[in-house]
């Protein structure tokens, strides 16, 4: 019982939420949530299109470009994010010319690094939500737009999207979930988000629970944003018989 | 590139072992083969809770899934590092703790393949078993498990993949798997980060992708086509 007893008293104080809910170490939590929301928002909006690019391509009639397609979604979903972290942010920048290297350490290369990594990892991810999300709208409707005089695009763009945008939206939003949840391994490269300010918090004041449940209350609250505005969708927009 | 292979290939495989602790790759698998083989009668569990009538058991268990579904992997393995020490009063090295984050994160991904699996047999199967005369947790455990379960492996299989990928983040708390020695390498090599962390890459997408591989295999093999999915 003696070790025990003496833990617990040196490594949890009373709780004391005061701590995390005003002053220096609130406002370095904030600034984290801060960074980890702009890294959510950046890369979502990066990875969008190219996710569809990369779901296009899938589909596209022209094999090398399905092959292409297919490379980029399995070379990517197959490794963990980490690793796409480390490999971006210390092996990438060396193969970068002069002056982009300059700029980038003249910016924040870490959160660069990160949101490429981000970026990469959700897209091949979206694009796989994406295509089943066409594929599910029935052939005819492609056979009919191209016998209309369509061209490939033209009928993705006016016939199938439309429809497969209904598909799409609900997966899609739960892809937004794990990228809030990836950004959190940023840290391990020192981008100062919401996980990394948690722990500069914990090593400075040794107030870890404290710390540790601003940052999960933190990451729930937005998780449950997230899946209530699938859930809204889905009951709005729900996908109509074809 | 051969000829960093050719010097640290070992050390990749196995970390400093038989002069040091196990590590590199050995690590890797033995850690995710270990946090699924132990997530999954917890999340067998979890799962059938899910599903139950009854619902003092049903809430509780939504709640902590929906919880932990919200929440980051590294702040489960940030939550065990610091709160393992306090509840068992002695200090806990690097591989339980990634080893407790991994199989409390993995049970509550595993409870909504066994709810899937479950869910996707028809509801006639249960009441037949039920007006057969059996009870409720027979008719589970001999009638809804055994198929639904059969349904489950393509997903099982995959969701080893995605264990192994989250082992990667034993990496932040100095867990050497192979992540770790990585970083390790490169740092004694210094001059050779990108190739590094390409065989690194490298390593991680012939594992993965030859085992989704065998999950799409065994999919097509058992369900043809009727299987299940569940958003990750």
């Amino acid at each position: 019982m003696l070790p025990n007893r003496a833990a617990r008293q040196s490594c949890m104080p009373d709780f004391d939420p005061a701590l995390v809910l005003a002053g220096p170490y609130h406002d370095l939590l904030v600034s984290g949530l801060k960074l980890s929301l702009q890294l959510l928002a950046i890369t979502f909006v990066l990875s969008l299109p190219l996710a569809t690019i990369v779901a296009l391509l899938r589909l596209s009639p022209l094999r090398a470009l399905r092959w292409f397609g297919c490379a980029y979604v399995e070379s990517i979903r197959n490794v963990p994010l980490l690793a796409h972290m480390l490999f971006w942010y210390f092996g990438a920048p060396e193969l970068y010319p002069e002056s982009v290297k300059h700029w980038l350490y003249a910016m924040n290369i870490e959160a660069i690094s990160a949101v490429i990594a981000l970026t990469l990892y959700t897209s091949a991810f979206m694009s796989e939500d994406i295509r089943s999300g066409i594929r599910a709208v029935p052939a005819v409707q492609f056979e009919a737009g191209r016998a209309m005089g369509f061209g490939f695009l033209a009928t993705m763009r006016l016939v199938i999207l439309p429809q497969a945008t209904r598909v799409t939206v609900p997966p899609l939003i739960s892809q937004t979930l794990n990228l809030w949840k990836g950004t959190s391994i940023a840290t391990v490269i020192g981008v100062s988000e919401l996980m990394y300010q948690a722990a500069q918090v914990e090593s400075a004041s040794f107030r870890s629970f404290e710390a540790f449940v601003f940052a999960t209350l933190a990451y729930l609250s937005v998780s449950l944003l997230i899946t209530g505005a699938a859930s809204w969708y889905q009951h709005r927009y729900p996908v109509r018989p074809t | 590139m051969i000829e960093l292979i050719d010097t640290y290939w070992l050390f990749f495989l196995v970390g400093q072992y038989p002069n040091g602790p196990l590590g590199g790759l050995s690590l890797t698998l033995i850690l995710a083969s270990l946090g699924l083989v132990l997530a999954l009668p917890l999340g067998l569990l979890l799962g059938i809770a899910r599903v139950s009538p009854f619902a003092a058991l049903r809430w509780p268990v939504t709640a902590v899934i929906f919880v932990v579904r919200g929440t980051p992997l590294l702040m489960v393995v940030f939550w065990a590092y610091f709160s393992l020490p306090v509840l068992t009063g002695h200090k806990t090295d690097q591989f339980t703790t990634m080893l407790v984050a991994l199989v409390v994160f993995d049970a509550v991904y595993l409870a909504e393949i066994v709810r899937a699996g479950i869910k996707s047999l028809p509801a006639g199967q249960m009441e037949c078993a039920r007006s057969l005369g059996l009870s409720w947790l027979g008719a589970m455990r001999l009638v809804v498990l055994p198929q639904a379960l059969r349904h489950m492996l393509p997903s099982l299989v995959n969701q080893f993949v995605s264990t192994i990928k989250e082992t990667s983040l034993g990496y932040i708390i100095g867990l050497t798997e192979v992540s770790f020695i990585a970083a390790q390498i490169n740092t004694q090599v210094f001059t050779m980060p990108m190739q590094v962390y390409l065989i690194l890459g490298l390593t991680y997408f012939t594992l993965c992708f030859g085992l989704s591989r065998f999950a799409y295999w065994l999919d097509r093999r058992f369900n043809r086509g009727a299987s299940i999915r569940v958003a990750a």
